[in-house]
């Protein structure tokens, strides 16, 4: 029998096969990304057991979680102690800026011009690579599977086994197809797609499985889009998301400071395109979404599942069967402050958040700039452009997206998650309302009391010209 | 890591659903640098509630926490692993754990046991009526008892052997170091390195 991608890259990273009854095979890292939150107790729990870095060479930092998007290279300039003023931060990039320093790895700092969110500074420099096995202390980590690569999230223990040992004990993952065919409509995105597939199979629904994304529609997807879906999968409880390789794949790896050049770049393309799932591979599981129904997506609860097209009304709890699911929309809708029955598109936002690794590259930045060029954000609406890296922002500015956000009034940021997560100044006030381009809408996720809306970057865009929830077709 | 073969305490009938890592800690607490010391920030939110469970004297001390399905989704945080065993939580009872918590409790020794859920209603409904009892975890017999209660629990039997002996995963890995460096010796050459490059 045939095996799928994500079996093919698993085989072919078996350090050694687990025996007996729930042994986990001792899998190989080929890259490792960290970051300042989850890294200081693994770097810790080295020097404490007098361990060093196996392959500083396949471990790189950034700073992201925590950094302020707010600065100035003066203020850089004088340290962190002037860049970041909440004393328990600075202490996290301190603490990781030592630990790189004292263990020997390579580290992106605030200011660095490939410093920004770790998911979007792997894939940039090309160290995300088809069939490789990649991990972080993050559970966004799932990004990088839209490159073939098996790519997942893991805690802080993890870490340091990685650190110590390049190889983590894991037993294979479930395998689960979400074939998305068809063609998804002008204005519907690789967000309002995930949203969708995550309502469809629940936060629960893709536990212990790697999703592989495929089906025409997935196919038709640029590698930034494809890294949109793969993000969130673990908002669908799946372990990784994957999409096999293919032009599409290989075009925006070519040339990329870290992609393999010459005789090694034929070699590998060669490896890649043999990644594919098997024609006569079976998946544990199996998940059909047509992208021709699709419409713009948001979320109106507190969890990424509790989703529904922007044309909806709020659920009435009591006609939910499911006696938990009930409770929890119940639970929700008070915590967002929304009655049943009222119109998503009337909903009025307070904030607008374009960023994050589910967001905040340049494909997106374009699409948002491009609803915005002309328009005006709506009085009393803040909006927040946060860059994923400064790469990217580099690359705004040279076209010119800048200027558009400016002039309609949203603040153009540095690079970092920001509001994604309320790690940094860039907060949800209690009460206040958000749509926001990042991936979760958990009670508190962009400060406390705050309420969060999930949406696309067009959702996003359009929003913040009206003030409610809208898509770009809403605005004249 | 301090082996576990039974632990007695008292148990903690969390009745939602659901609890995902954002209120077992909020990222707030996420930026300590220290790996202990994480007790303050249990379910911070919610204790902020004078009606919330852990603040109902009985139920303060308690170490064995039945919680709804779904307990541990979202982020990867091995804090929250941290903050339950930092209050006192040696066990967590649940019908489906997230597949990250899970892996994280079972690293650190905090059980995280599976039960049906028509058991733990059970289990909540003998710890509501008894506030503040005692709840054995057996290990070995794979079983939980409140009272005259006594219900089973699944938990895989590696994680099960590595916590009832108390094993470390890292020196584990270690034992198959000539194993790493074969694998290394043979990866392709094109893979790539995060050396900086010279340009």
């Amino acid at each position: 029998m045939g095996r799928t991608l994500a079996e093919k890259v698993w085989d072919a990273h078996v350090v050694r096969k687990g025996g007996g009854t729930d042994e986990p095979d001792l899998l190989y890292i080929d890259l490792h990304l960290v970051h300042e939150v989850t890294s200081p107790q693994a770097f810790d729990g080295l020097r404490l057991a007098g361990r060093q870095v196996r392959r500083p060479d396949l471990t790189i930092a950034t700073e992201d979680h925590n950094v302020p998007t707010v600065w100035s290279a003066n203020l850089l300039a004088q340290g962190t102690g002037a860049a970041i003023s909440d004393p328990v931060s600075r202490t996290q990039v301190d603490t990781l800026r030592r630990n790189c320093e004292e263990f020997g790895v390579r580290l992106h700092p605030m200011g660095d011009v490939d410093q920004g969110i770790v998911h979007v500074v792997g894939p940039q420099l090309g160290l995300t690579q088809p069939g490789m096995t990649v991990v972080c202390g993050d559970s966004h980590t799932s990004t990088h599977g839209a490159f073939g690569a098996l790519a997942f999230g893991i805690g802080t223990s993890e870490v340091e086994h990685v650190l110590a040992t390049q190889t983590l004990p894991l037993r294979p993952f479930r395998t689960m197809a979400v074939t998305v065919q068809g063609e998804l409509h002008p204005g519907v995105t690789a967000k309002d797609l995930i949203l969708a597939v995550i309502a469809e199979i629940g936060t629960a629904g893709g536990q212990g499985h790697v999703l592989e994304y495929r089906g025409d529609a997935i196919r038709k997807l640029s590698m930034e889009a494809r890294m949109t879906i793969c993000n969130m999968s673990i908002e669908a409880g799946a372990r990784a998301g994957m999409i096999a390789p293919d032009a599409t794949t290989f075009e925006y790896l070519k040339g990329r400071p870290h992609a393999p050049q010459g005789a090694d770049w034929d070699a590998a393309v060669e490896y890649w395109t043999g990644l594919a799932t098997d024609e006569d591979a079976e998946f544990d599981r199996e998940v059909i979404i047509n992208a021709d129904e699709l419409a713009p997506f948001v979320t109106w609860g507190t969890n990424p599942g509790q989703g529904l097209p922007l044309d909806a009304t709020i659920p009435f709890p009591e006609q939910i069967a499911d006696e938990n699911e009930r409770a929890a929309a119940e639970s929700a809708l008070s915590y967002m402050d929304l009655a049943p029955g009222t119109p998503l598109r009337e909903i009025s936002v307070d904030t607008v958040f374009l960023g994050s690794c589910t967001n905040g590259r340049i494909e997106d930045l374009r699409a948002a700039a491009e609803v915005l060029r002309g328009r005006q954000v709506a009085g009393g609406v803040r909006m927040l452009v946060v860059p994923g890296s400064m790469r990217v922002r580099r690359q705004a500015e040279d076209e010119g997206l800048d200027t558009i956000f400016e002039a309609a009034g949203a603040e153009w940021r540095q690079a970092g998650c920001s509001m994604c997560l309320a790690m940094n100044p860039d907060k949800l006030a209690p009460g206040e309302r958000s749509a926001s381009t990042s991936n979760r809408n958990f009670e508190g996720r962009q400060g406390k009391g705050g309420r969060t809306h999930l949406v696309s970057p067009l959702v996003a865009a359009a929003t913040a010209v009206r003030g409610t929830l809208s898509s770009p077709d809403d605005l004249f | 890591m301090e082996a576990f073969t039974t632990h007695t305490g008292v148990g903690v009938p969390l009745r939602r659903s659901n609890v995902d890592t954002d209120q077992i800690i909020p990222a707030v607490y996420l930026k300590r640098v220290t790996r202990s010391g994480f007790e303050d920030a249990l379910f911070a939110a919610w204790r902020n509630d004078p009606g919330f469970i852990l603040n109902q004297e009985p139920f303060r001390p308690g170490s064995v926490l039945v919680a709804g399905p779904d307990f541990g989704t979202g982020s990867s945080r091995e804090h929250a692993v941290w903050a339950l065993g930092d209050y006192g939580f040696r066990v967590v009872i649940s019908s489906r754990f997230a597949d990250i918590f899970r892996g994280n409790a079972g690293k650190q020794g905090l059980v995280a046991a599976v039960c049906e859920q028509s058991d733990v209603e059970l289990l909540w409904k003998v710890l509501e009526q008894q506030p503040g009892m005692s709840v054995t975890v057996d290990l070995r017999e794979k079983t939980v008892q409140a009272g005259e209660l006594i219900v089973p629990f699944q938990i895989d039997d590696y994680t099960r052997w590595r916590l009832l002996e108390g094993l470390d995963d890292i020196a584990l890995s270690l034992r198959a170091e000539s194993e790493i460096d074969s694998f290394e010796a043979a990866r392709a050459k094109w893979l790539p390195t995060t050396t900086p490059l010279n340009h």
